[in-house]
């Protein structure tokens, strides 16, 4: 177990190594927690990209990123990441470069790549036990493109490809236990509105070596209808009613973070959101408000047990 | 030196080995397999420092071989057919990264219907993705434009990936003996990689690949990226006389035999151009002047060099190893664009398509060829564009399809 610094609010890093000025959309969940991320892992970084939100974080001749920045593809962030790190290691082994010139390679991703096109380069990355954190922003649907539904979208969620009167029919890929099943050095779930809970799994990630995969739920003011104002509120009510499990997969054991001792009940989170609007007006939607509780109780009652 | 028989695929491996490559991003495909086996043996048995690692696909392949590249080490791929299709995104983003590195095709059909044996429709589906483009007619060739890849791909004017494309089967699998070059004579010709810029240092933030907004920055990079590829034409003809120094062996631009006095003319390209070569000395020896034009480097495209090695002649037969349906050959195109409204008295181009699957064209087929674009001459006016087939094959196919009918009534008939 590694020891963590940061055991009180006080102790995370109030650096602010990422710019201002991006062209994220107000209350950008993802952001939120990039901030956080980018002041623990610091600026001997390179981020390589996957097409989503913060493709356009970088754009000519701008970046708000102090440390370096490649762009590739939707599907092959990973393959990228594979390659900028064996180059480094040719580079220092052959001591070409010195030592200090290092980076972490830092996979950044959203849900649409994570849990779709790009799951194939990842799990192969994972497999060749790639040195690496691989940081997937989850806004749960295609945000860039108008919150289309993705493999990440939650049961019930109205999307602009699930206008219909129950929403997306399908139910959220479980991305966590698909990258656990691999058995990579580390994988965690974070969301930026806990943020000593992410910065301690941050650490824990740059420190180990090997494959340390993150999801972070990024509550979407844009995609999933809410004010700007209250993506803090949303993505600690995403904690506090057990929708968005915080836990941490290492050595073969799974650890939930956060028990939330009282559960509040789901729809203190959905009536919140635009997007599961339907299930509340015209007139609630009991029987789909039970099923979705009825989830989120079996997850932790399994939990508990 | 030391002369070997070697395949096509243990020529483009010593290409990379005396190319001091440190990075080899894999995937196997059939027929190129072969080369990143030889690579890896080489690794394995401690006699090269490379390093290789088999990626789940071909577009994961190009993503790391272009981001090791512009990481500042020396990589080396290979792929075939449906790898390079599934690579395709991958080939016009690397590309535009301006990451050079050398990725040997060895060409082979495309899917549908599926099959293993060669034509070019492969390798020129990445015509257009910005990577320069070197075709071979031997296996010596494929050694010699492994190592010439790499100083035009890495010269500060150019900065481009490169593809060497070899035929499957009848190269890559062919063995020819080959001259393998002494490493020290190499290391002179092909210095170390020099990133430059482009490399990703804790000390040197940068970013690489990053989004633009609008199409005047976006126009700017995609112009820069095509004016390197052009000043490529110079710096190619540069390499190759100093590889012609270092070695001995001339890798013109374009291959010009026995064109000098010739009235007409094959192009085509690839290893069935050596085809095009003994039709050239048996129609000689029945008198007829003509000769062989072989564009060995496709992209950048040697126009002012065709169009030279055109002038004067009066019927040039265009032989494409490809088909770009709705329209034709891709040589035969090309080619006339090289020559409209810029030659004084431009020959006449007839267009032939053949070759395509690793269908063979024979000694007969090249003869009809140039008795046909004869008659057109005398006519002036091209006839349209033959697609190369014999009523012997067309026989051979009915009678697959008579079996399959056969079979398929004598499973109706028992059920």
């Amino acid at each position: 177990m590694t020891e963590t610094a940061f055991k009180h609010m006080r102790d995370l890093p109030s650096t602010h190594l990422l710019g201002t000025g991006t062209p994220a959309c107000a209350g950008c969940g993802g952001l939120q927690a990039i901030h956080q991320i980018y002041d623990v892992l610091g600026k001997n970084t390179v981020f390589v990209n996957a097409a989503g939100c913060m493709t356009l974080l970088s754009v000519y001749p701008f970046t708000p990123f102090r440390g370096s920045w490649l762009y590739t593809a939707m599907a092959s962030a990973p393959a990228g990441a594979q390659g900028i790190r064996d180059a480094l290691d040719i580079l220092i082994e052959q001591k070409r470069i010195d030592k200090n010139e290092d980076l972490q390679v830092v996979v950044l991703t959203g849900d649409g790549s994570a849990y779709g096109m790009g799951l194939s380069a990842t799990s192969s990355a994972m497999e060749r036990k790639l040195d690496f954190i691989y940081l997937c922003y989850d806004n749960e649907g295609y945000g860039n493109t108008g919150q289309q539904y993705s493999d990440a979208t939650p049961h019930a969620a109205k999307t602009s490809t699930s206008t219909g009167p129950g929403g997306y029919p399908g139910f959220k890929k479980d991305l966590f236990s698909i990258w656990a099943a691999h058995k990579p050095a580390y994988v965690a779930t974070v969301i930026g509105a806990e943020s000593l809970d992410l910065a301690r799994k941050i650490q824990k990630a740059r420190d180990i070596e090997g494959p340390c995969m993150i999801i972070s739920l990024s509550p979407c003011p844009t995609g999933w209808d809410f004010d700007p104002s209250l993506t803090a509120k949303v993505g600690k009510l995403a904690v506090r009613t057990g929708i968005w499990p915080l836990k941490e997969y290492e050595n073969g054991n799974i650890t939930h973070t956060r028990k939330p001792a009282k559960r509040l009940p789901v729809e203190a989170y959905l009536n919140l959101q635009g997007r599961f609007k339907h299930l509340f007006e015209p007139k609630r939607d009991e029987k789909m408000l039970a099923d979705i509780q009825t989830q989120v109780d079996a997850y932790w009652a399994k939990v508990a047990s | 030196m030391s002369r070997k028989l070697l395949t096509g695929n243990g020529a483009a491996a010593w290409g990379a080995r005396l190319a001091g490559i440190d990075y080899i991003p894999a995937f196997p495909i059939t027929p190129q397999t072969e080369i990143i086996e030889t690579l890896e043996h080489w690794i394995g048995g401690g006699q090269i420092p490379a390093r290789l690692v088999t990626l789940e696909s071909e577009h994961s392949m190009i993503t790391a071989a272009g981001a090791a590249a512009a990481t500042g080490v020396r990589v080396f791929s290979a792929t075939s057919s449906q790898g390079l299709l599934y690579g395709m995104e991958m080939l016009y983003a690397v590309a535009g990264w301006r990451a050079p590195f050398v990725l040997v095709n060895v060409s082979r059909g495309l899917s549908a219907p599926i099959t293993l044996e060669p034509d070019h429709n492969d390798v020129l589906a990445a015509r257009d993705s910005g990577f320069l483009q070197l075709h071979c007619a031997t296996c010596q060739e494929v050694l010699d434009s492994v190592l010439i890849a790499y100083r035009l791909g890495e010269d500060l004017r150019v900065r481009l990936p490169v593809i060497v494309n070899q035929d499957g089967f009848y190269l890559s699998f062919t063995r020819e003996p080959v001259e393998i070059p002494d490493q020290q004579a190499i290391e002179a010709f092909l210095p170390p990689y020099d990133p430059e810029n482009m490399q990703f240092r804790a000390s040197a933030p940068v970013s690489q690949a990053v989004a633009v907004l609008g199409g005047g920055p976006y126009s700017y990079f995609r112009y820069e990226t095509h004016l390197a590829s052009l000043q490529a034409l110079a710096v190619y003809d540069e390499v190759a006389s100093e590889f012609e120094k270092a070695s001995g062996r001339a890798n013109p631009a374009i291959e010009c035999y026995r064109t000098d006095d010739a009235e007409y003319l094959f192009v085509m390209m690839g290893a069935f151009a050596t085809k095009a070569r003994q039709a050239v000395n048996q129609l000689r020896e029945a008198g007829w002047r003509i000769g062989l034009v072989r564009p060995r480097l496709f992209r950048p495209f040697p126009e002012e060099k065709l169009r030279r090695a055109l002038a004067g002649k009066k019927g040039v037969i265009v032989i494409d190893q490809n088909i770009s349906f709705g329209r034709g050959g891709v040589l035969h195109t090309e080619l006339a664009s090289a020559i409209l409204g810029k030659s004084e008295k431009p020959p006449l181009l007839v267009s032939f398509i053949g070759g395509l699957g690793g269908r063979d064209i024979s000694a007969e087929e090249f003869y009809e060829m140039a008795r046909v674009t004869k008659e057109a001459v005398v006519d002036g006016k091209a006839p349209e564009p033959r697609l190369l087939y014999t009523e012997t094959e067309l026989r051979e196919v009915r009678k697959l399809q008579g079996i399959a009918c056969v079979e398929r009534q004598a499973l109706e008939n028992e059920l």
